[in-house]
């Protein structure tokens, strides 16, 4: 019994120095691994000057507007504090949608636009019917009248 | 409790109780993917943002579940053989190890296959899909180094510690579309709070993914069965089996 409670205690003890070693790195990661910036973030300069970023947060509602070729659009993203126009030349893809989800990847120009090479959707862990989400955002303009009872239909 | 068991520790012991419950498990796999499936692809709703596309969720989520799952029971097979040296800890440890790859890769696919008419592209390199595709890593990995070793109690023993170190990772697959921005979207069905999908699109998914837990279940232990023949070749109970 002896020997077997000795090498359980050195795994046990082993596993927790690991733990606490990828705790620290990840934790000294944590400002690296992000996989975009947010609005406020490049409003306060805090990204890599002078090089290729993401910026994520969503298309504001009203800002999406198409140029004369059809291909450049030009909107605002935002984060609900800060908005940082971007101009994107190139497929959008099916998911990209005023009042959703998106990340860009480009370069932010001396005039403070974002001109984005990449643009991609990203959307929410949310899946319902249509009509569900039809509800939900129907029940969402009647709340500012009144308290109205979501229907139970769709995500909880 | 009257059973003992410590005495399905021993491989020979094993053997015949692995063989008698392999059926039953393969029959739970369909039993539960059949309904999973017809529940997925013909009863769900459509969703309301992505379409159709959506309905790549009730293979790639239990692919994603069970890849990270099976890695922590691989390990814990790995540490108790470390523990107890009991040799049938490390068998299973090998035997789980090819289906935790495989279903690491389904996840990884469908996941790229997702992504593109959802995100926009096949692969970003966000915390999420590069911490999954480390876990690939860590499978073929352990599965390399056991194969480097020609005495299987000392594969065993590096590929215990190699299945430990590895586990780590797990923990950090799993947080980390909370801990970090990334383009991978959050959970939609955890224990702390309601799921976020409407109620058949959860039930084919759960459906599925019992269906992969059963099916993992029954490839593991005909596989361990394998592995046990092999390894025990020269024991007595192996050749009077074989009739040699």
């Amino acid at each position: 019994m002896k020997p077997r409670h000795k090498r359980l205690a050195a795994i046990v003890a082993g596993l927790a120095l690991i733990v606490i070693a990828a705790a620290l790195v990840l934790n000294a990661f944590r400002g690296n691994v992000v996989f975009f910036f947010s609005p406020s973030e490049v409003a306060a300069k805090a990204v890599p000057a002078d090089s290729t970023f993401r910026m994520g947060g969503l298309v504001e509602e009203g800002s999406l507007k198409r140029g004369a070729d059809g291909l450049t659009v030009q909107f605002m993203v935002t984060d609900t504090a800060q908005r940082i126009p971007v101009v994107y030349s190139g497929i959008l893809p099916d998911l990209f949608k005023e009042g959703k989800g998106v990340v860009a990847q480009g370069r932010l120009g001396p005039d403070g636009v974002f001109r984005a090479s990449q643009v991609l959707a990203k959307h929410d862990e949310n899946y319902m019917p249509p009509e569900a989400a039809h509800a939900l955002s129907k029940a969402e303009a009647e709340k500012a009248a009144q308290s109205v009872v979501v229907p139970a239909a769709g995500s909880r | 409790m009257a059973i003992d068991w410590f005495r399905f520790g021993s491989p020979q012991a094993f053997f015949p109780v692995a063989g008698k419950m392999v059926p039953w498990f393969a029959f739970l796999a369909v039993a539960f993917a059949l309904p999973g499936l017809y529940l997925g692809f013909f009863v769900a709703p459509t969703d309301a943002t992505q379409g159709e596309s959506y309905r790549i969720i009730f293979i790639h989520v239990p692919a994603a579940w069970m890849s990270m799952f099976l890695y922590l029971v691989m390990a814990g097979w790995a540490g108790l053989g470390l523990v107890l040296n009991t040799r049938l800890s490390g068998m299973m440890a090998s035997a789980i190890a090819p289906t935790g790859a495989m279903f690491t890769f389904v996840a990884l696919w469908s996941g790229a296959l997702w992504g593109k008419p959802t995100w926009g592209t096949w692969w970003v390199w966000d915390a999420r899909l590069t911490s999954e595709l480390i876990l690939l890593f860590l499978y073929l990995g352990f599965i390399a180094l056991k194969a480097a070793f020609a005495d299987p109690q000392r594969a065993d023993r590096a590929g215990a510690i190699l299945a430990l170190l590895g586990a780590v990772n797990v923990p950090i697959i799993y947080f980390s579309v909370q801990w970090w921005n990334t383009l991978h979207q959050g959970a939609s069905v955890s224990l702390t709070r309601a799921p976020s999908m409407a109620a058949t699109m959860l039930a084919a998914m759960l459906l599925m993914a019992l269906a992969a837990w059963m099916y993992s279940i029954a490839v593991a232990l005909a596989r361990v069965r394998s592995i046990i023949l092999e390894r025990e070749r020269d024991m007595a109970w192996v050749r009077m089996s074989a009739g040699t």
